[in-house]
């Protein structure tokens, strides 16, 4: 363990991001629909030093393993992102983030004139661009902000 | 051709396309070739929004075809009022019909409608997305008149609502066509077509002001510039204004240059134009029919 890590404490079961672009930890909170008002217990690290970024943000969730959909977003915006699993102080998984083709449910199309923000049966659905995301139904790409488009959770 | 659907112009290859023109091209000489060919065939016209030209031409098409169609009516007097969602709505028409032919205001609605039926949904417009059958009608005008390689054309008005030109201009990078494109920056291509058209290959040469590109222009295709795209009346009065083609600026166009447009038109072309030989929107509105039948040969 780095001595970077260490400047938060160990974590006994949740996810360890590490390798977050320095600035975007918010919005990975974000995405993760932690606002500190639902008592998760979170440590953050803001612009620590990093061999790989120069500059990273970490971000450790106490009791909560991220899911697949979450993982995906999470992607967007932090596509050098290592997610490590803890259970019981030990990551017992870690992987880096990779980008999905789509993402399904996750963010709402920022047009309001898209069929997928009416009141229809299905889930919103982005495929993954090269740089930003695409809107499956209205085809309007979104570039900038992607974490102010994530769905309440 | 063979397609389930047909929701966007992207779908369409240049086989595609010529495969239709040329049928379209046929039954227009001779529409006897294919009186009753399609004789058991129902097609559902749902159209959520008001419609003329696309929705008349696709019931005579149909019955020009042998078959015949029903028609959901007004949004007003349907299931669509009391709340039905639009998922809903084409599960129910899809066990009454053998295709259905669609227009939605909401942008991806034909895409939605795919997603939830068996039967083939032609996408006649979903809101500011794309019209595709409308672009099929606008390369057999284009073919006629000016043909589809080594072809200047110049595509005016509002280009970031005009659904008709997000398909159009998808549908010319299968030929050797340079596009212009020129509109007020208010209303320029929106992201997504950029996207496509460069992905596709095609240049996209934007214009504020049509007096740069006129005269190298084989045709010239112009839409309508909308009040309701505008905050302020003295601002639209203005942008509207300054897209206005009549005959006098026109004289500054080459002699066989073809003028089209969707229709309806308001007053971005003064009906001087129509005494022109340039003007072509009307005969544009006639293929509709033989480019439909065409289609929906080849669909069903």
């Amino acid at each position: 363990m780095t001595d970077t890590e260490l400047r938060v404490s160990k974590i006994e079961d949740g996810t360890v991001i590490d390798h977050i672009a320095g600035g975007q930890a918010l919005n990975v909170l974000a995405i993760l629909g932690i606002d500190g008002g639902s008592g998760e217990e979170v440590s953050v690290g803001m612009n620590v030093p990093s061999d790989r970024l120069g500059r990273k943000d970490i971000v450790k969730v106490e009791g909560r393993e991220l899911s697949q959909n979450e993982v995906d977003v999470l992607s967007l915006i932090a596509p050098a992102a290592t997610i490590n699993i803890v259970r019981e102080f030990e990551v017992v998984e870690k992987h880096r983030v990779t980008r999905p083709e789509t993402v399904a449910g996750v963010l709402s199309c920022p047009n309001a004139n898209c069929i997928s923000t009416a009141d229809e049966p299905i889930e919103s659905r982005f495929d993954v661009l090269e740089e930003g995301v695409r809107c499956t139904y209205c085809e309007t790409i979104v570039r900038e902000s992607i974490a102010s488009h994530i769905s309440a959770a | 051709m063979r397609h389930d659907h047909l929701i966007s112009a992207k779908q369409l290859s240049r086989g595609d396309i010529e495969t239709v023109l040329d049928r379209a091209a046929e039954i227009a000489a001779d529409p006897g070739t294919v009186a009753g060919r399609h004789a058991d065939t129902l097609l559902g016209l749902l159209f959520f929004e008001p419609s003329t030209r696309t929705k008349m031409s696709f019931d005579a098409a149909m019955k020009r075809l042998g078959g015949d169609t029903v028609d959901m009516g007004s949004v007003d007097s349907s299931s669509v009022k009391k709340g039905e969602s639009l998922a809903d709505t084409v599960r129910v028409i899809e066990g009454y019909t053998d295709a259905i032919v669609l227009r939605h205001p909401s942008e991806g609605s034909a895409k939605l409608a795919s997603e939830f039926v068996d039967v083939p949904i032609v996408n006649a417009g979903d809101g500011a997305g794309q019209h595709p059958t409308q672009t099929l009608l606008d390369m057999y005008t284009i073919r006629e008149n000016a043909g589809l390689d080594d072809l200047t054309i110049g595509i005016m008005g509002d280009l970031k609502y005009g659904r008709t030109v997000h398909s159009l201009a998808h549908a010319l990078t299968n030929f050797d066509v340079s596009q212009h494109f020129i509109s007020p920056e208010s209303l320029r291509l929106p992201r997504g077509v950029r996207y496509d058209l460069h992905e596709a290959g095609a240049q996209v040469r934007e214009h504020t002001g049509i007096d740069d590109v006129l005269d190298s222009l084989d045709v010239l295709y112009v839409t309508r510039i909308q009040r309701e795209r505008f905050p302020d009346e003295n601002e639209y009065r203005q942008v509207a204004g300054e897209y206005r083609i009549d005959a006098d600026l026109l004289g500054a166009a080459k002699d066989d240059l073809t003028v089209m447009h969707p229709l309806p038109r308001v007053d971005e072309i003064a009906p001087d134009v129509d005494e022109t030989t340039h003007a072509t929107y009307f005969e544009q509105a006639h293929n509709g029919i033989p480019v439909r039948m065409a289609l929906l040969d080849e669909m069903l």
